[in-house]
């Protein structure tokens, strides 16, 4: 299902238009393709960082409240997957757009006129969003299996409450940082809908430029070029993290997080 | 053996918790002072207030009012990793991804010991606990009782004053138990410290303890040694919940003490007259005979049942107002009785005690 067409767009990166690897020569040397790239991994960076900041303390609050509490919790992280990601997007346009209620709130606030809709800003935003629940399951999965008499022991043994955080809470959850940050990340990687109706042309993201490549310029051996960059770098960040979690983890994790 | 500075004494005066909007406080107003190098027990049933009297000595749990002090610190403000208390939990609470030694080198690196110092720590209380050829292991390589050590270990390296435990036992197989009961007897003498233990079980109470406080509903029912709370019961709940117990009750009236169809000899007592009381005595002092019949320190019965225990066995026997209650016949000292007799049991006056009903 996966491999045939991957295997096409493969043959057709090295023999369309010409036989050879001159669509890869291009991606390195056109200067778009290669700024399109480092953009997408900065806005990848970005968008996980930002997921992790808001998840971490919403799936710890997730593990201390009551039971009847962690359930609303837990369908406000789950909703957005309940509904399009077209319809939340354009959301997300509508609450942003120029004189939109968060840009009329920020004036009001006194911070001028920033521009949200149509501006990198704009996109991490509703990615962050998008992503959330991504970065929240395995986190409270991870969490939820920490013994909750463990900090409370670091403390009573002389451990400052940041110290206690740092030498043992954290380096328990760290599969699940592992887990939902490779989601995120690799997710974000890949991500078309968000970036098209929120961004600038200007900034485009890689899966843009790979549907201009195919779609309006009928350049398939550059597409795939791209398309294939694109898997490298996802493959590449995924063997990273295997390297420092145990293989199975991050997907052993994340199923059990949504079965909650 | 190490240099410990020997153990601190404990104060604590009207402390009290509650929780949210309760309408009884968890702990209420407990005043108890722990002498230095003390062996105490709180004792009690669960939601008694025990464990939330401990953590909060511990710092680990707020307080609504009243004070602590441990030495001649007060540290009622002072937070948990400031009071330099041991502390070891109910499930052992080891870090599971750290091992055996790095745990028990986790509150020498808090306190920024030279490594040397704090390498020769480890490895000298592992050896104490007896986990010298474990330090590499991690806990969930290690049996519960060997993880129970470790955690006892890790409370006490750093040589804390005062030790504090949270039914450290409750996880463990009954052998089990009685190993490390000796074991945590034998560290109590070796290093001076100050224990404060938690338990609902009143044989690892009796076994451990230099003192028992009997907690019940937030409040302490009597300090005492195990054998002041087991002859000399100051209410009924501590009659009750340690060991078995037979009890009269009526109202107290020129030392006697009348009701039910009995009229009894009251020993001496501060109850003023008229209240109502109950006189307690226990199994193992009262005496059968045959000939029906009562008196001062006598009443009738009928044995409902015989049960053999081994050193001994209990005969359970129904008062004539209807009332249950045993005696304890150690084996070799038996009457001759079965179950439907009419007896008499009776007691020496030196063994009742009266307590208010």
């Amino acid at each position: 299902m996966f491999v045939v067409p991957m295997a096409r767009l493969a043959w057709l990166s090295v023999t369309t238009p010409e036989t050879g690897l001159a669509n890869y020569r291009d991606v390195l040397t056109d200067g778009v393709s290669l700024t399109v790239i480092w953009r997408t991994l900065r806005m990848m960076l970005v968008v996980t960082a930002v997921c992790l900041l808001f998840a971490y303390p919403y799936a710890y609050v997730m593990t201390v409240v009551p039971p009847r509490t962690r359930a609303v919790l837990t369908t406000i992280v789950l909703l957005p997957f309940w509904t399009s990601l077209m319809a939340r997007t354009f959301a997300w346009v509508v609450l942003l757009q120029k004189g939109g209620p968060v840009n009329d709130a920020l004036a009001a606030l006194g911070l001028g006129d920033v521009r949200l809709a149509g501006s990198a800003t704009g996109v991490t935003i509703a990615m962050a969003q998008v992503m959330l629940p991504f970065m929240v399951l395995p986190l409270y999965s991870s969490m939820r299996d920490v013994d909750r008499a463990l900090v409370p022991a670091a403390l009573s043994l002389g451990a400052r409450p940041a110290v206690a955080f740092l030498r043992v809470y954290l380096p328990l959850t760290l599969p699940g940082v592992a887990a939902g940050t490779t989601l995120v990340a690799v997710l974000s990687l890949g991500f078309y809908v968000t970036p098209a109706l929120l961004g600038s042309p200007k900034e485009s993201m890689i899966a843009q430029l790979i549907a201009v490549k195919v779609q309006d310029v009928l350049d398939f051996g550059a597409g795939g070029a791209l398309s294939l960059t694109l898997l490298v770098v996802a493959l590449a960040l995924l063997g990273l993290v295997a390297r420092f979690v145990r293989p199975g983890a991050a997907l052993g994790m994340s199923d059990e997080g949504d079965r909650r | 053996m190490p240099d410990h500075s020997p153990g601190a004494g404990v104060r604590v005066r009207d402390l009290t918790k509650r929780f949210g909007s309760a309408a009884r406080p968890a702990v209420d107003a407990v005043s108890l002072d722990v002498r230095p190098g003390e062996f105490m027990t709180f004792l009690g049933p669960s939601g008694s207030g025990k464990t939330t009297t401990l953590n909060m000595i511990a710092g680990l749990e707020g307080v609504t009012g009243g004070e602590i002090r441990i030495g001649d610190r007060d540290v009622a403000a002072l937070p948990a990793h400031r009071r330099d208390l041991g502390v070891v939990f109910q499930q052992y609470a080891l870090f599971p991804h750290m091992t055996a030694a790095q745990n028990v080198a986790f509150p020498l690196r808090r306190r920024k010991l030279p490594k040397a110092e704090i390498a020769e720590r480890v490895a000298r209380t592992l050896d104490l606990v007896r986990l010298g050829d474990h330090a590499d292991r991690l806990p969930r390589k290690l049996s519960g009782g060997q993880q129970q050590r470790v955690a006892l270990a890790r409370a006490i390296v750093f040589d804390p004053r005062v030790l504090l435990m949270d039914e450290p036992l409750g996880a463990l197989d009954k052998k089990l138990r009685e190993q490390l009961q000796i074991e945590i007897a034998r560290l109590h003498r070796e290093l001076g410290v100050t224990v404060i233990f938690v338990t609902h079980d009143q044989e690892e109470a009796l076994a451990l303890s230099d003192r028992i406080a009997v907690f019940n509903e937030g409040r302490i029912e009597q300090v005492g040694t195990a054998s002041d709370l087991y002859e000399r019961p100051a209410t009924r709940f501590v009659a009750a919940f340690l060991g078995d117990s037979n009890a009269f009750e009526g109202t107290l009236s020129g030392g006697r003490l009348a009701g039910d169809g009995l009229d009894l000899r009251a020993p001496a007592t501060d109850l003023p007259d008229g209240s109502r009381a109950a006189l307690i005595v226990r199994p193992e002092r009262l005496r059968l005979s045959g000939a029906p019949g009562s008196g001062d320190n006598a009443v009738s019965a009928d044995v409902t049942d015989i049960v053999y225990q081994g050193a001994f066995r209990k005969v359970l026997i129904r008062f004539g107002n209807g009332g249950a209650g045993c005696v304890r016949e150690a084996i070799g000292a038996l009457s001759d009785i079965a179950p439907g007799d009419r007896v008499t049991v009776h007691w020496s006056p030196d063994h009742a005690v009266l307590v208010p009903a």
